[in-house]
C-alpha cells in the first residue's frame, strides 16, 4: 500500500497504462475517443479510457485542462491519473470535469519509488481512507 | 453537480461564483502558494471553443450571474465575429463558438478578441500583479512591460478575473523571475539583427533551448516591440517559455548581473548564424516555392507592422493565384480604418481578419502551394492544426513572394559577421 500526494481525490481503479514520455492532451490526445493521437508519443493509438494513466507530466498548452474536462465529459477519460510530478493544468481539468458532470478522475503524484513500482503493475486501485489516499495493486474486484 | 450549476434567481443554491473561489483555491493549493494576492487585470483565453465542456463551463459560470471583479480582456475566439463569411468550417462551431464569446462578454469581459493585448491602448505597468492567458501575451508581459504573470490557462482564466487573486508563485515573485540560462548572441551581422526574422527564429531556438527556463539574451542592443513580440511568441510555443530578459532592452535586465539577481548562470548557450539559419530552415517545412497564400499577424499584427507592410507593398497587386491575410484586433483594424489603410491595403489584394487567428481556424480557402508566413508561431502550429505546408520568411520575403506570386528569398540574411571567427560557432548545445 502507497500513501501518496492528492491533487484530485477519489476512489478508482483499473488496468494500469504507463506512458513513457510526457503527453499533451491539447493536441495528443483524441476529445470524443480518448485515444492517444500524438503521432511521435511512444503509446500513440493507447486508448486511455478506464484506465490507471501512469504518466510522468503533462506538457505543454493549458488547453491540455480543456481536453481533460472533454473527455470527461464524454465518458472516455483516464479512471484516474498518477503523475511523476505535480500539475496544475491536469489537475484543473480534473476538477472541472468534476464539476460539470460529477465524474471523478483522481489525480495523484507520486514520488520516484512509488512511480516505478506502480509502473510494474498490471492493475491498479486507489482508495480514499481516513488519512488521505492509498493506491493499491489489483486484482480486479470482478474476481470476487 | 457542484454548488449552483442551475442556481438562478431565487435558487436556493449558493452562486456559482463559489465555483471559481473554490478552483482557484484547489489550484493555489497544489501550487505550493501561501497566500492569495489581488490582481488589477486579467485576459481570458478560455473564451475560445475547443468543444462541448469548454462551452459548459462558460455557459455554467455565466448563467448563475457571475461577472469579472477586474478589467478583463478576451482573447480570440473560434470566429471573426467582424467578417464571418471567412470561416470555412462546420455551422455548428460557429454557433458554439458564438455562444462561447456571448457569454464570456455577459460576464463583463471587455469584447477586444485578440492574442495581443498589449497592443491596446491600456496595459499594465512595470510590477503590476495580473493573470493573463495566451502564452505570447504572458511572456510579452513578463518580460517586455515587465508585469507579472504566471502561466494562465483555460478555467483558471476566468477564476481569477471573478475572484480578482491569484496564488503568489513563480513569476509574480521577485526570486520567480530572475534568469537561468545565459544565451550569448555572437557573431551575427547587425543587418540581420535588425531584420524581423531574427527575433522570430531566435524565439525558436529559444524555446527549444531552454523549455520552460527564464533565458537571458546578451549581445543583442537594440529591438522594437514587435520583435520582442515575434521572439516571445516563438519561444512560447516551440518551448514553454514565459519569461525572457534582454540585456539593455528588456525592463529588469539593465545589466546582466541584474537579470541573475547577482548569481551565476546556471547554463550558458552560444547561438550564432550558423544555428540561426539552421533553425530557420526547420521552420520552412517544404521545398515547394508555389505560393497558395500568405498569412501574417500571429500574434495579431501591430500599428507600426501595418506601416511596415505599407512601405513593403508600396501599392503593389498581390498575384492573383493567392490569398494574403493579415490578423489583427479589431481595435488595431479601427485605427488603420481611421488612416484609410484598410480600404487601400484591401484593394491590394489583402484581407485583414480580426477577432480570431488564421492558424486556429480554418480560414484559408486551401489553394495549391506553400503557405508563407513571418510568424514563427504559425510555421510551428498550423502544419499540425491544419495540415498546411508552410514557407517562414521575413515580412519582407512574405510581401515580395505575394506580388510575384512564388516563394521568394534573401540569401543574404544569414551571413556571418564579417571577421567574426567565432560566429556560428557553437560550444554549448546550440548546434543542430
Amino acid at each position: 500500500m502507497i500513501a501518496i500526494q492528492v491533487l484530485v481525490a477519489g476512489a478508482a481503479e483499473g488496468e494500469v497504462l504507463v506512458l513513457d514520455e510526457p503527453l499533451s492532451f491539447w493536441g495528443g490526445v483524441h476529445e470524443s475517443s480518448g485515444v492517444i493521437i500524438d503521432t511521435h508519443h511512444p503509446q500513440h493509438g493507447a486508448a486511455l479510457a478506464g484506465k490507471v494513466v501512469v504518466m510522468p507530466a503533462g506538457r505543454g498548452s493549458s488547453s491540455s485542462s480543456s481536453v481533460l474536462a472533454e473527455v470527461i465529459r464524454g465518458g472516455v477519460a483516464p479512471a484516474a491519473i498518477l503523475l511523476g510530478e505535480t500539475d496544475p493544468i491536469m489537475a484543473l481539468g480534473a476538477m472541472v470535469g468534476e464539476a460539470l458532470y460529477a465524474r471523478t478522475v483522481p489525480v495523484v503524484v507520486l514520488d520516484r519509488d512509488q512511480y516505478a513500482r506502480v509502473g510494474g503493475w498490471q492493475y491498479a486501485r486507489l482508495a480514499v481512507g481516513d488519512d488521505g489516499m492509498q493506491l493499491t495493486e489489483g486484482p480486479r474486484a470482478s474476481h470476487h | 453537480m457542484d454548488g449552483g450549476t442551475n442556481g438562478g434567481p431565487g435558487a436556493s443554491f449558493p452562486p456559482v461564483t463559489t465555483l471559481a473561489h473554490r478552483l482557484l483555491a484547489r489550484y493555489a493549493a497544489i501550487t505550493g502558494a501561501t497566500r492569495l494576492i489581488p490582481i488589477t487585470r486579467a485576459h481570458i483565453d478560455g473564451c475560445l471553443y475547443h468543444g462541448p465542456a469548454s462551452l459548459d463551463f462558460a455557459r455554467t459560470m455565466a448563467e448563475s450571474g457571475a461577472q469579472v471583479t477586474v478589467p478583463t480582456t478576451l482573447n480570440v475566439g473560434a470566429i471573426d465575429l467582424l467578417h464571418p463569411k471567412l470561416f470555412r468550417g462546420k455551422p455548428e462551431i460557429v454557433a458554439a463558438g458564438r455562444e462561447m464569446m456571448r457569454h464570456y462578454s455577459a460576464m463583463g469581459c471587455r469584447q477586444t478578441w485578440t492574442c495581443a493585448p498589449y497592443q491596446l491602448v491600456e496595459r499594465p505597468a512595470l510590477g503590476e500583479q495580473i493573470a493573463w492567458a495566451e502564452s505570447n501575451a504572458i511572456v510579452f508581459a513578463n518580460s517586455v512591460l515587465g508585469a507579472r504573470t504566471e502561466r494562465y490557462g483555460d478555467f483558471i482564466d476566468l477564476c481569477a478575473a471573478i475572484t480578482g487573486t491569484v496564488p503568489e508563485v513563480g513569476l509574480h515573485t521577485d526570486e520567480g523571475r530572475l534568469g537561468r540560462v545565459l544565451v550569448e548572441i555572437r557573431g551575427v551581422r547587425d543587418a540581420t539583427m535588425r531584420r524581423d526574422t531574427f527575433f522570430a527564429t531566435l524565439g525558436h531556438l529559444l524555446g527549444k533551448l531552454v523549455g520552460s527556463a527564464i533565458p537571458v539574451v546578451d549581445g543583442v542592443e537594440q529591438a522594437r516591440e514587435d520583435d520582442l513580440k515575434a521572439l516571445g511568441a516563438a519561444a512560447a510555443s516551440s518551448g514553454a517559455v514565459a519569461m525572457f530578459h534582454m540585456v539593455g532592452v528588456t525592463p529588469e535586465a539593465p545589466t546582466l548581473a541584474a537579470a541573475f539577481g547577482g548569481r551565476a548562470p546556471g547554463r550558458t548557450i552560444r547561438i550564432g548564424p550558423r544555428e540561426l539559419a539552421a533553425a530557420a530552415a526547420e521552420l520552412t517545412s517544404t521545398k515547394e516555392t508555389a505560393l497558395g497564400a500568405v498569412s501574417i499577424g500571429t500574434p495579431h499584427f501591430s500599428y507600426d507592422e501595418f506601416t511596415r507592410l505599407r512601405t513593403l507593398l508600396a501599392g503593389r497587386t498581390i498575384a492573383s493565384r493567392l490569398e494574403f491575410f493579415v490578423s489583427t484586433g479589431r481595435d488595431i483594424l479601427a485605427r488603420i480604418d481611421d488612416e484609410g489603410w484598410g480600404a487601400e491595403l484591401r484593394a491590394c489584394g489583402v484581407q485583414v481578419v480580426t477577432d480570431t487567428c488564421t492558424y486556429l481556424t480554418p480560414i484559408l480557402t486551401g489553394r495549391p502551394g506553400a503557405v508563407m508566413t513571418n510568424s514563427a508561431k504559425w510555421a510551428w502550429y498550423a502544419p499540425n492544426n491544419l495540415g498546411y505546408q508552410v514557407a517562414f520568411g521575413s515580412l519582407e520575403e512574405c510581401v515580395e513572394s505575394a506580388v510575384r506570386g512564388a516563394v521568394w528569398r534573401d540569401e543574404s540574411q544569414w551571413d556571418v559577421a564579417p571577421g567574426d571567427q567565432a560566429g556560428g560557432r557553437s560550444n554549448q548545445g546550440a548546434t543542430s
